[in-house]
């Protein structure tokens, strides 16, 4: 089932398909390993429901829920 | 002697800096979050006869990356001369330390690579073969744990010993023939060319343009070759190839025994950031860490002050002793020696508590789980939740919290943050607005005193906050008109503060800096009162026509002519208002002694304070210009005396709009 990383809840992992949006984002994405195939998993949300920190390396990322719509995971 | 140049490279919040400081035996503060260095700071260190210069470069996730504060890392490493580079990874996450030292090898000769944080890898049951890293990185690697002082002789031996080898060269499939052609053609010494060609490929504007001006001439070339790759996501291909070395090298080099560790401390994470506790335990460690302040501070003041006003009369007789005149006497005594000892027993030991005190959150972890917490607020207000970062700091300095907004990318949201960073009241306004707050709101000898007065100041903070909400919703609908850009931030993982060496490093490097500061801003600040409170023009004291003058704008807004002064006064430091404030009073009133908070209350009382002049006063206390040092620095950071005087006038004008409501409603 394919949707966009800001959808996932709470506690599940995904697996990366595709990034979107602007050169700069995608760098930023790239760099912490967003990458196609990696798995990512939905940790924490903040009080007011945005951002979401996800985990992706063993590094624990807050991203606003706006930008992680350009991440397109899917459920294995 | 032997003089080896090394940069110090590795992803945000690896522990760069303390390495840094551990090498250097300096005292650069490091902080547990990603950007705490924001430039590059540069020091030596010898060790058996070779001198070693160090260059403590910003934190960075790539080097072909287009952020302000990772270009100062990547240009460094492009365009200085230097000798080694030192790529620091953080054992707990390897990936992203791998991966800029792969990164690293395709622009370096000379790379040495530091796992850094050891022991906590061992804490949390990560086993590293660091063999096998070593012979898949082909390179030398050093374990250490700058902490602890942990291999840090190890790492200055690979330093000295590492051997030049060549650029790696990645193998990147999408790239044919022509593009290796393009590369050739570049010849540029110094440099891999094909790293070059690949970051005209790409399109990295700030490269293209350095290089341009190397005199490099592909661009027709690459223009081409762009068309025939457009079917290629030619920045994804770049970091993929890099992103599957990673792999390559990483694997069967990481084993993980047990993961009980992490879900405790995610555990902590979840009710830091929940819904129900989040904001109210942030607001509670604010109070915490005021009320230590507080009640800590409170001894250790009046023994301060016992001490220094005891010795006045001493002062004064060993002056008269050595026949000096009796104005220059009156001058020494009542203008300079008052002023700094006020400064230095009431404002120097809240700062000196509440400063470990806020080291130690800082280095917990703490201050990016605010930052996570808050941004929702401020997307509404279209800035950046990175400002929260800035607003922390500026509750220590302003000026440190202005140089701190470069974490912030967008330039829009960068300006909002300085402009706005005056309504966080700094460190240097804590003890006026508590001493004022002790006396009128709460009361002196009141039971639970320290506890209102906490209550009190974290109230002030929390406006504060808000007004800097207001603020910034306005900026970003006014002048600094544009739409939310992304915000990106790592929570990095906790970590246990050194107690002792936080407690250490804030009295060794901040009491000898506020003492400085204290004796540099109040010897001049007393003797200007001093001159204004006795020089006579027609008979009339100076310092009358002046408060005679500021009087009915003072009335205006709650206030009197001498607070004005006293304000104006304390521009180049807030921490000399009172004592500037005191010293016109007691002139015209001819009392000649205060001691403690009651006869300061009395001195206020005798002049006219009451309730509603406190609370006026506290309000233009908090918000008002920013103090000298801190504008220079907006100067130097915006690079414009507009967005200056923007900074000058915003708190100010609030403050005043705020003073004059209470002022009619009253």
């Amino acid at each position: 089932m394919n949707t966009t990383l800001d959808m996932i809840a709470l506690g599940h992992e995904v697996i990366i398909k595709k990034i979107r949006g602007k050169d700069k984002i995608r760098r930023r994405f790239f760099d912490l390993g967003f990458l196609p195939n990696n798995k990512v998993k939905c940790v924490l949300i903040s009080p007011f429901k945005d951002p979401k920190a996800y985990k992706i390396n063993e590094n624990i990322i807050a991203i606003r829920n706006i930008d992680a719509k350009n991440i397109e995971v899917s459920y294995e | 002697m032997n003089n080896i140049k090394v940069a110090l490279i590795g992803t945000p919040n690896v522990g760069k800096s303390t390495i840094y400081n551990a090498l250097t035996k300096n005292n650069e503060h490091t902080g547990n979050w990603a950007g705490k260095t924001v430039n590059y700071t540069k020091g030596d260190c010898s060790y058996e006869n070779t001198l070693y210069t160090i260059y403590d470069l910003p934190g960075t996730y790539s080097l072909i990356s287009k952020s302000k504060e990772e270009i100062v890392a990547t240009d460094f490493i492009c365009f200085e001369p230097f000798d080694v580079a030192v790529v620091v990874c953080d054992a707990t996450s390897l990936y992203k330390g791998i991966n800029l030292v792969i990164q690293t090898k395709e622009i370096c000769k000379k790379v040495v690579v530091c796992v850094n944080l050891i022991d906590e890898a061992l804490k949390k049951g990560i086993d590293i073969d660091y063999e096998l890293l070593s012979k898949n990185l082909d390179c030398l690697v050093v374990k250490t744990s700058a902490r602890d002082n942990i291999g840090l002789n190890n790492l200055l031996n690979a330093i000295k010993l590492v051997e030049e080898s060549d650029y790696l060269d990645l193998n990147y499939k999408f790239l044919n023939k022509d593009a290796y052609n393009i590369a050739n053609n570049i010849n540029l010494d110094s440099i891999n060319n094909k790293w070059v060609m690949l970051r005209y490929l790409e399109n990295n504007l700030h490269y293209i343009d350095k290089y341009n001006n190397f005199g490099v001439n592909i661009t027709k070339d690459i223009d081409i070759l762009q068309k025939k790759l457009k079917n290629i996501d030619i920045s994804l291909e770049i970091v993929t190839t890099i992103n599957d070395k990673v792999n390559i090298i990483l694997k069967d080099v990481i084993n993980y025994k047990d993961k009980k560790c992490n879900n405790k401390k995610l555990l902590f994470d979840k009710i830091l950031t929940s819904k129900l506790f989040g904001i109210p335990i942030m607001l509670l460690m604010l109070f915490i860490i005021f009320y230590l302040t507080i009640i800590g501070a409170n001894y250790p003041s009046s023994l301060l002050f016992n001490f220094f006003s005891s010795f006045e009369s001493n002062l004064i007789n060993i002056l008269e002793f050595i026949h000096l005149p009796k104005f220059i006497i009156d001058l020494l005594v009542n203008g300079v020696y008052k002023t700094l000892y006020w400064v230095i027993s009431v404002m120097m030991p809240p700062m000196l508590i509440f400063f470990p005190l806020f080291s130690y959150l800082e280095d917990l972890g703490v201050l990016p789980r605010i930052a996570f917490n808050m941004d929702k607020a401020f997307m509404k207000c279209k800035a950046c939740g990175k400002q929260a970062l800035t607003m922390c700091m500026g509750l220590g300095c302003n000026a440190v919290g202005v140089t701190g907004a470069r974490i912030i990318d967008s330039k829009r949201e960068r300006l909002i943050a300085i402009l706005t960073n005056a309504f966080m009241p700094c460190n240097g306004k804590f003890p006026t607005i508590i001493a004022i707050t002790t006396i009128f709101l709460v009361g002196l000898n009141t039971k639970y005193g320290s506890l209102y007065s906490s209550l009190i100041l974290t109230g002030f903070i929390g406006l504060g906050i808000l007004l800097t909400f207001i603020i910034s919703y306005i900026l970003s609908k006014t002048i600094l008109k544009g739409m939310n850009t992304s915000f990106i931030l790592e929570l990095p993982p906790y970590r246990k503060p050194k107690i002792l060496n936080t407690i250490w490093y804030s009295l060794k490097n901040k009491a000898i800096y506020v003492l400085i500061r204290a004796i540099k801003v109040a010897i001049p600040a007393g003797v200007v009162i001093w001159g204004i409170a006795n020089i006579k023009i027609n008979n009339v004291l100076l310092l009358e026509y002046l408060t005679n003058f500021l009087e009915p704008f003072g009335e205006f807004f709650g206030l009197d002519g001498v607070i004005i002064l006293a304000l104006l006064l304390g521009f180049p430091a807030n921490e000399i208002v009172i004592p500037a404030m005191l010293m016109c009073y007691l002139k015209t009133n001819a009392l000649i002694d205060f001691n403690n908070l009651i006869e300061l209350k009395n001195i206020l009382i005798l002049n006219g304070w009451t309730l509603k002049t406190a609370l006026c006063f506290l309000i233009i206390m908090c918000f008002h210009y920013p103090c000298s040092t801190t504008l220079l620095t907006i100067k130097k950071e915006t690079n414009s005396l507009f967005y200056a005087l923007l900074s000058f006038i915003i708190p100010t004008l609030t403050g005043l709009v705020i003073a004059l409501i209470i002022n009619i409603i009253f």
